[in-house]
């Protein structure tokens, strides 16, 4: 890696925009002209519908539009559909979701009209106008539940609830692992719903050009050209490249924001039905009943260990609640996404993992960050410690016999990791722990009545999300150059590390470049945001097309400088002629590259390139985590007092910003283990953790600081030697700070807990394993 | 939020006889609770009455052994009164404790006790205290004027003009915080006053109620000790995705015992 400002802790350039309030989010552009949509959503979980009445709305003031499921069916809409791909035992069940519920509601949410009028005022004035009459019918609301006889139906084509059966594995070998086996640890475990919560709700402005029959749409997104994808040939059924998506400024996404979702296809359609701009801008309530929630995933996770603590083997089966629909990557998640990091960082020869895809009347469920690393990593140090803790093992030791130090190691599943310093991180976190003085805080807190606990967990992501990325670099009149990249960030700070990469490799200055992103008519082609992919994937193609530049800036040096090319050394932004004076910097032949009369025969203007990265390699960043909690015996609080993380992102091109992304993972972590969870009612299937006043998200007062350590172990896989940080604190976190709650309530004789480990769960927990009376601290 | 109309008077009297005049009419204090109602839709007033430009509403003094509090007087101004901090350090302390600063800077002790949320911080040291309710038309003892959730004495039309509070010997407060909303999951008030001792619940039941056992205990034996071991029956607690009835009816002998520990 060339030395320069890779590598340096820089400040984000975007920080004075986002921190003084000029950061330009889709609720805050203009419109001119525009109108305003408000979707009526199905109060009811399960419903049919009976009829719509729209009359009285259509006549109110400033009403343009009324929409229902009969008008989109009319017009020939197709359903959004789900691009996942899954090699499931039999068929996927794909049911159709339309932009507007048709006959029947199956979820409290779902959009069954919506209204387009002058404000949106008299648009929700309206909506409240629309009379729908609804058939109530039986809810199935649990994904194991959905799955047992005799639930109620969801879809008539997927009898008993089962959307899909997903098998991986050598099932022989694991059932020959358990049979010789010294010790199986076997957890029923529960990774709970929860929901992404970014800051800035969805949003989105379509408009519509009647004279070329093209659409625009602006939109709170991570991914404008998959979305595209999605939208413009099976939805409104034209090409592509006459839909084109923008995002301005995102306020986080944390995969939410990834998929096409059925307001987006509202918007256009309206814009196209009345020649204006429509905008929408979601309620911070509408997204917790009606964006997508994340994880559910619940079953038994079975461990088989030899006499010597070795892993034999690792069997998982699992119900995945995917909601009432299939959302895009809904049905990849608890399948794809999980096998490709089933065992972690430990070598477990023989992998068994078993999943059923269950259909609820819920919202749907699709990726958050992490999907499906986090449920493998947690049900795998539940089991490690679980197998420390009935068996008679030190736990730290245990995880060290079995880590894989050996590189490249094939896992069970045939995924091939090439590096990885999973026993430094372990190493390094131990001394960091401080485990020798651990007895000494115990008896600390348990002076002040708390019960002290710590937690060490190991983890391993598999980072890349989806494959292939391009990139472009090109050079303005005004001298800056444009970095294009089919990435994007939400926030993540690529303004400022792209341009660092870029300002090493070209030897111009850092200010010199402007970042193109999140826009199809500017950015050719891309995978967008999502699977901790941007800097390797994204790093990579730009990487790439510098290359290119660099190439055809070579061969038009040596022209000018009447040298050829390989006597040219370049450095510092100049190619000089080895051993004289005589060299041009990149601007001049930039500049000169315009006129063809400066070229050498066979040459097209121009300096700029791009460049694809068609890699679909996986980069597996790791570490090893700490954390002692504190648990309030006499209410079942629980206060996180200390964390620290050893990681391994390979070679850092930002470590303040990596830092931060580590920072905030771990918050989201934080918040999984202890307090977020997505609650329906059993019965009605209504939703009860409906806006931040019952669902609750992390403060600053329940993060503790969050030291991170680097251990940087380069991966081949990549010219930048990066490895994918976005994604790892929400992996890491929920184990750490679970397995430090288990290890404070073990004296009580508590072992089975579930995230997340709230005040009255703990409290139930200790009541409990007492026998019904709270005891003291042992 | 649906149109209303405005109103600011800046006396009493004109405030009731804006509130008088129209039974959808509604008085605004500090907004903490109406206007997330009203941005939900959740609640249609004809008109907003907003008290804020009412001086006489205002302001907290000490006169012989009470402490008045007028009803617009924010709960900022109640943490930071030298009258409070020095009378009844647990009504200062309880001020400290209520939502978030934004919250404490906006919202008044007159709209807290007026709505009488369950889940609502000063009701208890209201009942706790035997303070008494003045409104523009009577004197309202504390002990008659809580009548369950959302529901007080106070008449349509009637508006609460300021808190008198009796100075305790002593009195204490503590809480456990909803997880997601941080409103009171479970909080006791206790108070020793010439009068005799009173223990109140708040945001584990419908409304606030005094806990007569514990009464009981603390008259005989004023310690911490002493309630720690009383329980709560859990008939008729409130019961949440947060927390059951059993867990809330525990925690009130919970935080009995820290308030007595509080109160010293």
């Amino acid at each position: 890696m060339p030395e320069g400002l890779s590598g340096q802790p820089l400040r984000r350039r975007e920080d004075a925009r986002f921190l003084t309030g000029a950061g330009r989010y889709t609720a805050d552009l203009e419109a001119p002209g525009a109108l305003h949509l408000h979707v009526l959503r199905s109060p009811h979980a399960h419903a049919r519908v009976l009829g719509i009445e729209t009359g009285a709305a259509r006549t109110m003031p400033g009403v343009r539009l009324v929409l229902t499921g009969v008008d989109l069916a009319d017009a020939g809409l197709g359903p959004l559909p789900c691009p996942a791909v899954v090699r499931t035992i039999g068929p996927l069940v794909v049911p159709d979701r339309h932009a507007l519920a048709r006959d029947r509601v199956r979820h409290v949410g779902e959009p069954v009209a919506c209204v387009v009028a002058e404000t949106s005022a008299e648009a929700r004035d309206a909506a409240e106008a629309i009379e729908v009459s609804y058939d109530p019918l039986p809810a199935a609301v649990d994904g194991r539940a959905a799955l047992a006889p005799g639930a109620p139906q969801v879809w008539m084509q997927a009898p008993g609830n089962q959307a899909f059966r997903f098998e991986r594995g050598d099932r022989a070998a694991v059932e020959a692992g358990f049979a010789c086996a010294a010790h199986v640890v076997s957890l029923d475990l529960v990774n709970q719903r929860v929901h992404a919560a970014p800051i800035e709700p969805r949003a989105a402005i379509g408009r519509h050009d009647a004279a070329t029959d093209s659409f625009d749409l602006l939109l709170s997104g991570q991914s404008v050209h998959n979305i595209r994808e999605q939208l413009a040939g099976p939805v409104l059924g034209v090409p592509a490249d006459r839909v084109r998506l923008s995002c301005p400024d995102v306020g986080g996404g944390f995969g939410l924001k990834n998929f096409l979702f059925p307001e987006h296809v509202l918007v256009l359609h309206a814009a196209r039905l009345l020649g204006r701009p429509v905008r929408w801008v979601a309620d911070g309530s509408e997204e917790f009943q009606a964006a997508v929630h994340a994880r559910d995933l619940q079953g038994t996770a079975r461990l088989a260990l030899d006499a010597e603590g070795r892993f034999l083997a690792l069997h998982a089966d699992m119900a995945a609640d995917l909601g009432a629909y299939c959302s895009a990557f809904g049905p990849g998640v608890p399948t794809n996404s999980i096998s490709n990091a089933m065992g972690t960082v430990y070598a477990v020869p023989a992998v068994l993992l078993e999943v059923r895809g269950a259909f609820t009347n819920t919202l749907p469920v699709d990726a958050y960050r992490g999907a499906g690393k986090p449920e493998a990593n947690y049900m795998m140090e539940r089991l490690v410690d679980a197998a420390a803790r009935r068996c008679g093992f030190d736990p730290v030791a245990l995880r060290r016999r079995n880590l894989v130090t050996a590189f490249p190691h094939r896992s069970a599943f045939g995924i091939t990791m090439d590096s990885g310093g999973f026993a430094e991180a372990l190493d390094a976190v131990e001394a960091l722990a401080d485990r020798a003085g651990f007895a000494a805080r115990r008896a600390e807190s348990e002076a002040r009545g708390k019960l002290r606990g710590l937690g060490l967990a190991c983890f391993l992501e598999t980072a890349r999300g989806a494959p292939g990325e391009w990139a472009a670099v090109r050079f303005a009149d005004n001298g800056l150059v444009d970095l294009a990249l089919g990435t994007q960030s939400n926030g993540q700070g690529h303004e400022t590390s792209f341009a660092q990469v870029a300002a090493d490799r070209l030897g111009l200055p850092f200010e010199s470049f402007r970042l193109v992103q999140a826009d199809t008519a500017l950015v050719a082609r891309g995978n967008g945001h999502g699977g901790a992919r941007s800097l390797h994937m994204g790093g990579t193609a730009l990487v790439l097309a510098i290359e290119a530049v660099l190439g055809r800036a070579r061969r038009l040096a040596a022209h000018l400088l009447q040298a050829a090319p390989d006597d040219l050394a370049f450095a510092a932004g100049r190619f000089a002629v080895a051993g004289t004076e005589r060299g041009v910097d990149l601007p001049a032949l930039a500049r000169a590259a315009r006129d063809p009369a400066n070229l050498p025969d066979g040459m097209a203007p121009g300096l700029d390139a791009e460049a694809d990265n068609p890699s679909d390699l996986i980069t597996f960043p790791s570490g090893a985590h700490v954390a002692e909690v504190e648990v309030d015996l006499d209410t079942g609080e629980v206060a996180l007092v200390r964390y620290q993380a050893v990681d391994d992102y390979g070679n850092l091109v930002n470590p303040l910003l990596t830092e931060g992304q580590v920072q905030g993972g771990l918050a989201q972590g934080i918040g999984q283990a202890l307090m977020e969870r997505v609650v329906y009612d059993p019965d009605s299937g209504q939703l009860l953790s409906a806006s931040p006043m019952d669902y609750a998200l992390p403060r600053a007062s329940d993060v503790p600081p969050l030291p991170v350590r680097f251990i940087s172990v380069p991966t081949a896989s990549n010219p930048l030697g990066v490895k994918g940080a976005g994604q790892a604190g929400a992996i890491a976190a929920p184990p750490t700070v679970m397995l430090a709650v288990l290890d404070a309530l073990a004296p009580l004789g508590v072992s089975a807990l579930d995230m997340p480990a709230t005040p009255e769960r703990i409290w139930k927990a200790i009541h409990e394993a007492s026998g019904g009376g709270a005891r003291p601290p042992a | 939020m649906y149109d209303f109309d405005y109103h600011k008077p800046s006396s009493v009297a004109d405030a009731v006889k804006l509130l008088s005049a129209d039974p959808d009419a509604r008085a605004i204090s500090g907004g903490q609770t109406l206007l997330p109602a009203l941005k939900h839709r959740l609640n249609r007033p004809t008109y907003l009455v907003d008290l804020s430009g009412i001086a006489e509403l205002r302001g907290v003094k000490r006169e012989g052994d009470k402490i008045t509090v007028g009803a617009m007087t924010r709960h900022i101004e109640v943490q930071n009164s030298p009258e409070v901090k020095s009378a009844i350090p647990a009504l200062a302390y309880m001020a400290t404790v209520i939502g978030d600063i934004q919250v404490r800077n906006r919202g008044t002790m007159g709209g807290s006790v007026a709505n009488n949320d369950p889940a609502a911080d000063y009701p208890s040291a209201v009942l706790g205290l035997g303070a008494t309710v003045v409104t523009d038309k009577r004197r309202i003892a504390a002990d008659d004027y809580f009548q369950g959730m959302f529901t007080t004495a106070l008449e349509p039309g009637e508006l609460l003009v300021a808190i008198e509070f009796p100075i305790p010997e002593k009195a204490g407060y503590a809480k456990m915080r909803n997880p997601a909303s941080r409103y009171v999951m479970a909080g006791v008030f206790v108070a020793k006053t010439k009068d005799g001792v009173r223990v109140v619940v708040n945001g584990a039941g419908p409304g606030v109620f005094r806990q007569t056992d514990m009464e009981q205990a603390l008259s005989a034996n004023w310690s911490p000790d002493a309630v720690a071991g009383i329980k709560q029956a859990s008939e008729g607690l409130n019961s949440d995705i947060h927390g059951s009835a059993e867990y809330r009816a525990h925690l009130v002998s919970v935080m009995a015992k820290r308030a007595v520990t509080d109160a010293g």
